[in-house]
């Protein structure tokens, strides 16, 4: 039986205090974040959270401090987050890297304002897809994943902890300035009690890098963890990195083959009979499946192709989508990012059109159905000529 | 180590010895220190973390037989911090070079001191980035003679135990490698004390320091080191005799609330239990 909702139980909630739900859900004990519009609201919602709790909330210095502390807790045996915005997230790309190479879980929250610098604080922008991937010096696997309503933000949040685990690794929640303040009907579980994370029990001699598990400080023998390149031990190995290489392909081998991240990847809409597919992420793809309605009314087939994790790039889903449809149409708040690697994923075998706008205001419905019968009918023109 | 009567091989992780110092690197001396220190205290080193920056200094945690935090350049006090809070009753000993606590995190330095979180922080002062080559740092001498300052620093010399002192640390002291007896004892105390603790020990680079400025080798520099300071140790100075940047001995131990049972009251005033795991 399934039963209807009952509206009764609907809660207003905005997007950034979804977050801060989805994060205790998870099973969160361990905030460390810095003041930054527009994010600040899932650091004041874990600073009333956490204490009652028994968890960590600390407010630290700068963003800086903020992922070190986090990183920190997590070798402390903590399930630990932070959350900031551009600016913030910038500062924080160094120590992103020491928890990769250090195999570490944790969770980091980028609101997206727009940029540069200081830019567009309280408006919405997609502009650090590309700095979530790359931003951090040298490789490093990254999962990076998006959220389009305050319930995706509940439980992005959620999948967000459970990867990091998982694989042990940072994992990258991105959403932006007017999804984190957007308030919605939804119906979220209440929190779970606290619970203390438990690990496995490992000997001295056992690997603690690699393929192992992650077993915190005071959990378990003496421990030697560094962000130079190290063996499977963790003692440093500065004369060659074949030992960091490898876990580093491992760990993307495993995420790319995980059916939870296989099944997360995109969602797909109305793309069955789709002649044009529309694919877009977070705030963009909320106007863009209306687009496809749009265009629909107008007699135009089209889908929407919604990414939900944007890194690693889901190539195979895209290729098999260039195959089947006639044009592709990429809107995004930056000047053109993910499309990016999505051209390098089709390969030219379909047409692609990107529709860009970075002022911080959002593409509606309308902008992108327009944009995309406008390059059909191009295309129309071009064949017919 | 027979002069001490102890044997503290067992805090020490010889496999990866020797050392990355130099010949005549007064870090040896700080590590021989620290694991006395361990030795004497008995300390399980499951339950002891030593977090390291970059830098020289940064690479003691690989050498002492504990849990080992080898971590980013000037932020290994803001890793101790989250790590103190998420397990408190874990013991975290922070070492961090001149520049790596008070250039590149010298705003870390001073909002643990204002925290008081019960941290020991062993601050390896050799007046130059060793690591790199031999350049300008926050404490290097004025008018020394450095690979980025051949012609005499111009900058002028920040003060390590001021600085703890004003920023709020509650156990502050310095000490040189020329006083082998008294670092472990100052780490001892640094490490019973609940609170910020700083022990500032003036350390010799005889590599870049010491040629560039002629003071000799390493013997030399530690008896440079001992002439530079006065020899007296200070329990309580009035302010005008602490400007003295030499100085040795205890500068502060006060008793302050820490911040691990500061945030433990507040969570019990809104219901919650920190846990002590």
């Amino acid at each position: 039986m399934n039963p209807e909702p009952n509206k009764n139980n609907q809660k207003l909630v905005m997007g950034n205090e979804a977050v801060a739900m989805g994060a205790i859900a998870a099973g969160c004990d361990f905030f460390a974040g810095y003041p930054i519009t527009p994010a600040t609201e899932i650091l004041e919602e874990m600073s009333k959270m956490l204490p009652p709790r028994g968890g960590v909330f600390l407010q630290m210095e700068d963003e800086l401090s903020a992922i070190a502390a986090v990183i920190g807790a997590a070798w402390g045996g903590s399930i630990s987050m932070t959350a900031t915005s551009g600016p913030g997230f910038s500062l924080m790309q160094e120590n992103l890297g020491y928890a990769s190479i250090t195999q570490t879980p944790c969770v980091v929250v980028d609101c997206q304002r727009g940029g540069p610098s200081t830019g567009l604080p309280k408006l919405a922008s997609q502009g650090d897809v590309m700095q979530a991937r790359f931003g951090s010096h040298g490789d490093r696997p990254t999962l990076v994943i998006t959220a389009s309503s305050v319930n995706d933000c509940y439980e992005s949040t959620v999948f967000a902890f459970k990867m990091s685990q998982k694989h042990r690794m940072p994992v990258i929640l991105l959403i932006d300035g007017v999804i984190g303040h957007i308030r919605e009907p939804v119906e979220l579980p209440p929190a779970p009690p606290p619970r203390k994370a438990t690990f496995p029990k490992i000997d001295a001699d056992s690997p603690r890098f690699g393929d192992a598990p992650f077993v915190p400080f005071g959990h378990g023998p003496v421990t030697v963890v560094t962000g130079l390149a190290h063996q499977s031990n963790g003692l440093a190995e500065t004369q060659k990195g074949s030992h960091t290489e490898q876990m580093i392909r491992t760990t993307i081998e495993n995420i790319c083959r995980d059916p939870e991240i296989i099944d997360s990847w995109a969602l797909k809409y109305q793309l069955d009979d789709a002649d044009v597919a529309i694919v877009a992420y977070g705030i963009t793809a909320r106007s863009a499946r209306e687009a496809a309605d749009l265009l629909r009314a107008d007699g135009i087939k089209a889908g929407l192709l919604d990414l939900k994790i944007l890194w690693p790039f889901p190539n195979e889903i895209l290729r098999e989508l260039a195959g089947k449809v006639a044009a592709i149409i990429v809107p995004e708040l930056n000047l053109g990012q993910m499309v990016l690697p999505l051209k390098a994923a089709v390969g030219g075998r379909v047409v692609v059109h990107s529709l860009n706008r970075a002022d911080g205001t959002l593409l509606t419905p309308n902008d992108i159905a327009e944009f995309a019968a406008k390059q059909l009918n191009s295309i129309e023109e071009r064949t017919h000529a | 180590m027979p002069k001490l009567g102890l044997n503290i091989d067992k805090y020490l992780r010889t496999q990866v010895l020797p050392t990355v110092w130099c010949p005549g690197c007064g870090n040896g001396n700080i590590v021989e220190g620290l694991a006395t220190a361990f030795s004497r205290m008995e300390v399980d080193p499951t339950r002891v973390v030593v977090v390291g920056g970059i830098g020289c200094s940064g690479r003691t945690p690989f050498y002492v037989q504990t849990n080992a935090m080898h971590t980013t350049h000037g932020r290994a006090l803001a890793y101790a911090t989250g790590l103190k809070m998420a397990q408190p009753d874990l013991t975290v000993v922070v070492t961090a070079g001149d520049g790596d606590a008070l250039a590149i995190g010298g705003n870390h330095f001073i909002h643990a001191a204002r925290r008081n979180i019960d941290l020991t922080v062993l601050l390896y002062n050799n007046g130059i980035y060793g690591m790199t080559g031999g350049q300008r740092g926050p404490t290097t001498p004025f008018g020394s003679r450095t690979t980025t300052s051949l012609a005499g620093n111009i900058e002028r010399t920040f003060d390590t135990v001021e600085i703890a002192m004003a920023a709020g640390a509650t156990y502050v002291a310095r000490t040189t490698t020329f006083d082998m007896q008294e670092i472990p004892l100052r780490i001892q105390e640094a490490m019973a004390h609940p609170g910020f603790a700083v022990v500032e020990i003036l350390t010799q680079c005889p590599t870049y320091y010491g040629s560039l400025n002629q003071l000799g080798d390493a013997s030399d520099m530690l008896i440079w080191q001992r002439d530079l300071t006065d020899g007296v140790p200070v329990k309580m100075l009035n302010r005008e005799e602490l400007l003295g940047p030499l100085r040795t001995g205890v500068f502060r131990n006060e008793k302050v609330t820490e911040f691990t049972q500061a945030y433990s009251d507040l969570c019990s005033q809104v219901g919650g239990n920190y846990g002590h795991n």
